[in-house]
């Protein structure tokens, strides 16, 4: 393919010395629009809008596969008939890990038997409680395994409600879809349903910054003691030199939170 | 409108710019990390609900209860046991790795038939009922043949019901050619029963002793049971008990004690009769012991006062005459000395005179059965299984002499001379063992002389292993019928050694079975039904886990609910002065001979002027030395001055390694009338001149690589010496040189 440029340089030796030739290439580039607003600009902008539509819309939906859960699980049903509402089913155990989705044999306490006419309960019933196979739900919320999360320290230690997290998902009727991130093999719900990483609810999107929002908030008087000599002498010299001027981080902040070093949480 | 370059180059600039200001880059990058933590091969820990099994160790003879700890259905950690009579909560490296060997590589998965040659490691996968109707096959053809008798047993232990299952087995089948692995235990057995008129196991209250004279053994480095006795041992430091080490090398044992005495090697029972010398000499002895419970004493007098005088024995053990006698006076003035032995971890029967002369010093003290003492701890009777009625087949075969020569007339009180086998199989053209079963044992690398074992196992037509783990002599065998490892099986589980008080424990299940194996219990008794007639007459059991429960009865539910029992029958341990010999007293001397026995020192092989060194192995806890394989992560423990790469390092004096030319570190050929192997040289001040020390456990072939073909294995380079009383191994070392490589 050549260009209008091309040309010019192809012309011009032959035009040597003559300026009207040149002139007239000029022109002519001109006429072919190499300025703004011309074809150049608008490939510009061709491509500006459709890697930003290839960015925004088209590339998430390719990054997520739609998958369905084996059974259609009705939360809100379920909750009205258990008494203990979400720890009905999500306990801790007696030594305080937490349970997470149930094992089947809870769920046989009640449904060993088919109870009602749902066709969901008889493919439970028959594909898993007859079978004695464990249902391979597919959890929204599965973190990874290189961080340590303790249930009991925010439901029993800071007292926080499961929906901060999790949302209202007690009072889902059906399950919705799951999309499994076909690089890293997690639920999208951990990044959230906005690519951009925007969320309304606290409950949208659960990524360390996420975590680190509500500790920060949490303790931001608070520092760790742990400090090198070098960061203490710093300390010492400004706040003799600089009254009232905060010290900087000592080596046990970590930059999201502040507070705490990686493995706190990193395994 | 034509596109140009331009056009082109300012698409993809734009396209670059959009790229920018949408989240993809962002995103893509953040993926992409924890792409790389969702590897396959990046381990991830299961989560689930924890629980806990409570089982015993089997691992060693130690019997440790222990507690598994799993998540879900896998067991994740193996603990001791707290309130465990045996451990009380503590457990050893090979105990916490027993994981490994659960999930590890070196299982036998599934029956295995060799097809190849043996030992060529080619195997077809069969059946359990192919690999049973084999075995049923070759067992039932012999025995038509009238060759019952040329079919042999090697077992682990003879005490418990599996054991005794194999034992009632070759009964009914007609072959008494039973033979368990050699240990300290034979001579200790027999000690007991001249002395105390028990055939049993010695208990040693170490938790009330304060003073320990240990000839050699191996207290913190796998002796008896290990855990206990490292908890006793820190219970002496912090109760200024006092520990003398005696032991021609510094091994742990001796750095820790509060002394260490170099004897020569091999003169250990000498020093134990020169120290009664003293002890009778000096009047030290306890004469409310000597007058009232005991016979014999004036034989033994005479002996060590004849023979026996601290210079004699100063020039015999190289030890220092007031060494001697300070030791005696030391010993006697303790308020509970406990003298013991079993040299490294005891895994050598040993010299019979060794053991009385040691176990006499007990008695002149007087420290039999009280606090802080020594006894005779029988077996908790429980196994009382109808007698065998054997059929004419059996009972012919029964009444041929045992190919081991043991309970023959010169060694009527041996049960079991596995030592003497290989020369029993390869004395004759054509093998006198036409079969042989292996079980809980891998006498291809645990006896002394392996290259004779392997070569006579060579010469039998037919071998079979119920190992779980591809190990030595499965790897040489005809057919392995895979047993679960310990963690995935029951099975009663007897008082361990040394233990004061008798208890039973139970092994159980921590996991369901990971792989096709199947209980060596409930396989002996397949194949006792599938053999017919009086053989299956004998096994009225319908599997193993019924003829555990039934034999063990009431103790089923202790058991179940506590994981071990104590012997309610059990004598009371302090004041009981009751013996089971023919005076009712402890005998220093046997009626039957008449006199003490003549103390003679075991002569190692070899010619000193071709072999001017004494060899002696050295055990520690970082590797099993036994049937079991140590597992990867003690194989991690062992020192860069004992294993470096594949190499061994023998530990000598610099003083010899001087006078031999071989500098720190250098390869040598280490050279016995038994073998020769390739080793490097570690200077090592605490080791006697002249001795050279090679660790136990290493320079197996088979097991994973974290094992396999490191080092060399010291029973290629000793063979068994008879001890003359009772035909047992009783080699303390080989005598050796050490040539530059």
């Amino acid at each position: 393919m050549s260009t209008s440029d091309d040309n010019a340089k192809q012309i011009s030796p032959e035009a040597a010395g003559d300026d009207a030739a040149a002139s007239s290439s000029e022109i002519k580039n001109k006429e072919q629009g190499n300025g703004f607003g011309g074809p150049v600009t608008l490939f510009f902008i061709l491509g500006f809008a459709v890697s930003l539509i290839l960015g925004w819309v088209i590339a998430p939906e390719m990054l997520y596969s739609q998958k369905k859960q084996p059974i259609d699980y009705n939360h809100a049903l379920h909750v009205a008939e258990v008494g203990d509402g979400c720890e009905s089913c999500h306990f801790f155990r007696a030594d305080g890990t937490f349970s997470g989705v149930p094992k089947l044999e809870l769920c046989v306490d009640c449904h060993e038997e088919v109870q009602g006419e749902d066709p969901n309960e008889i493919k439970f019933v028959e594909e898993y409680v007859v079978k004695e196979r464990e249902v391979p739900w597919l959890i929204y919320s599965k973190q990874p395994d290189c961080v340590f999360f303790s249930h009991a320290a925010h439901i029993k230690g800071a007292q926080m409600d499961c929906v901060t997290c999790h949302g209202h998902i007690g009072e889902s009727e059906t399950s919705r879809v799951y999309e499994e991130n076909r690089i890293t093999g997690y639920s999208r719900d951990i990044w959230g349903k906005n690519i951009a990483g925007f969320k309304k609810n606290s409950w949208d999107r659960m990524k360390m910054d996420d975590c680190a929002e509500c500790h920060q908030k949490e303790f931001t008087v608070q520092r760790t003691d742990v400090k090198t000599p070098i960061n203490r002498l710093l300390d010492n010299f400004i706040a003799v030199s600089f009254p009232g001027m905060e010290a900087p981080a000592g080596i046990g902040d970590s930059v999201q939170t502040q507070r705490d070093a990686c493995f706190v949480c990193h395994k | 409108m034509k596109i140009g370059r331009r056009s082109f180059l300012s698409f993809l600039i734009g396209g670059a710019a959009g790229t920018a200001l949408s989240p993809m880059p962002l995103k893509l990058t953040d993926d992409s990390a924890i792409w790389t933590q969702m590897w396959p091969w990046t381990p991830v820990p299961e989560d689930g609900e924890i629980s806990h099994v409570n089982s015993t160790c089997t691992l060693c003879p130690g019997h440790c209860g222990i507690t598994v700890c799993k998540i879900n259905d896998r067991a994740i950690k193996i603990e001791g046991m707290k309130g465990h009579p045996v451990n009380d909560g503590g457990i050893c490296l090979l105990g916490v790795s027993g994981l490994q060997l659960l999930y590890g590589p070196t299982r036998v998965q599934t029956p295995l038939k060799r097809v190849g040659a043996r030992g060529s490691g080619r195997w077809e996968k069969i059946s359990w009922e192919a690999a049973v109707s084999e075995v049923v096959k070759q067992l039932g053809d012999l025995r038509a043949e009238g060759k019952s008798h040329s079919v042999g047993l090697i077992t682990g232990s003879d005490r418990g019901t599996v054991p005794q299952l194999f034992a009632r087995f070759m009964t009914a089948y007609g072959s008494n050619n039973v033979m368990r692995t050699p240990s300290m235990r034979d001579s200790y057995e027999l000690t007991l029963q001249r002395m105390h008129g028990t055939r049993a196991l010695p208990g040693f209250d170490f938790e009330n002793a304060d003073f320990i004279l240990s000839f050699g053994s191996g207290i913190i480095d796998g002796w008896g049971s290990p855990v206990r006795m490292f908890k006793a041992f820190s219970g002496w430091r912090s109760n200024h008990g006092k520990v003398v080490q005696i032991e021609p090398r510094l091994s742990r044992t001796a750095a820790k004690s509060d002394r260490w005495i170099p004897v020569k090697p091999g003169t250990e029972g000498v020093l134990a009769l020169g120290l009664a010398h003293v002890i009778i000499k000096e009047a030290l002895y306890s004469s409310d012991f000597i007058d009232n419970y005991s016979v014999g004493f004036e034989d033994l007098q005479r002996l060590v006062l004849d023979k026996y005088s601290p210079d004699n024995v100063a020039a015999i053990t190289a030890i220092d005459q007031k060494d001697i006698v300070t030791l005696a006076r030391d010993f006697a003035a303790a308020s509970k000395p406990l003298a013991i032995c079993g040299r490294g971890r005891g895994s050598v029967s040993g010299s019979l005179d060794e053991f009385m002369a040691v176990h006499a010093l007990n008695a002149l003290v007087g420290n039999i059965n009280k606090k802080g003492g020594v006894r005779a701890v029988s077996e908790i009777d429980y196994i009382n299984w109808p007698e065998v009625q054997m059929d004419a087949v059996a009972a012919a075969g029964m009444q041929h002499e045992r190919l081991d020569g043991a309970g023959s007339k010169n060694h009527p009180d041996t049960r079991s001379l596995l030592n003497r086998l290989p020369a029993a199989i390869s004395s004759k053209e054509e093998s006198s063992l036409q079969a042989l079963l292996v079980t809980g044992a891998n006498p291809l690398y645990t006896m002394p002389g392996s290259t004779a074992v392997k070569k006579a196992m060579a010469g039998i037509p037919f071998v079979v292993s119920f190992s779980s783990y591809m190990d030595e002599t499965a790897q040489n065998a005809d057919l392995i019928l895979p047993n679960h490892t310990y963690l995935e099986r029951f099975e009663d589980v007897p008082t361990p050694f040394g233990l004061q008080q008798p208890v039973t424990s139970l092994a159980r299940p921590a996991v369901e079975p990971q792989f096709n194996t199947q209980h060596v219990g409930d396989v002996v008794i397949r194949i006792a039904k599938a053999l017919g007639g009086s053989i299956a007459g004998a096994f009225p059991w319908e599997g193993y886990q019924t003829c555990l429960k039934e034999t063990l009865g009431n103790k089923w539910e202790t058991l179940m609910t506590k994981g071990f029992r104590l012997d309610d029958n059990d004598r009371a341990f302090a004041g009981q002065m009751t013996f089971d010999t023919p005076s009712g007293k402890f005998e220093f001397a046997n009626k039957e001979t008449g006199r003490m026995p003549q103390f003679s020192p075991i002569k190692i092989e070899g010619d000193e002027k071709l072999y001017p060194l004494v060899l002696v192995p050295y055990d520690s806890f970082r590797l099993a030395g036994g049937y079991i394989g140590t597992p990867p992560f003690a194989v991690k423990t062992v020192e860069d001055t004992v294993l470096k790469g594949k190499d061994v390092f023998v530990e000598l004096n610099p003083e010899t390694a001087r006078a031999l030319r071989l500098r720190e570190g250098q390869h040598a050929i280490l050279s016995t009338p038994r073998g020769q192997a390739k080793v490097k040289v570690h200077w090592f001040d605490g080791i006697r001149p002249g001795v050279v020390a090679l660790p136990r456990g290493l320079g197996h072939t088979a097991y994973d690589k974290y094992l396999a073909e490191k080092g060399v294995n010291f029973n290629e380079l000793i063979g068994p010496v008879e001890d003359p009383g009772t035909g047992c191994d009783a080699a303390w070392g080989i005598m050796a040189k050490l040539s530059k490589a």
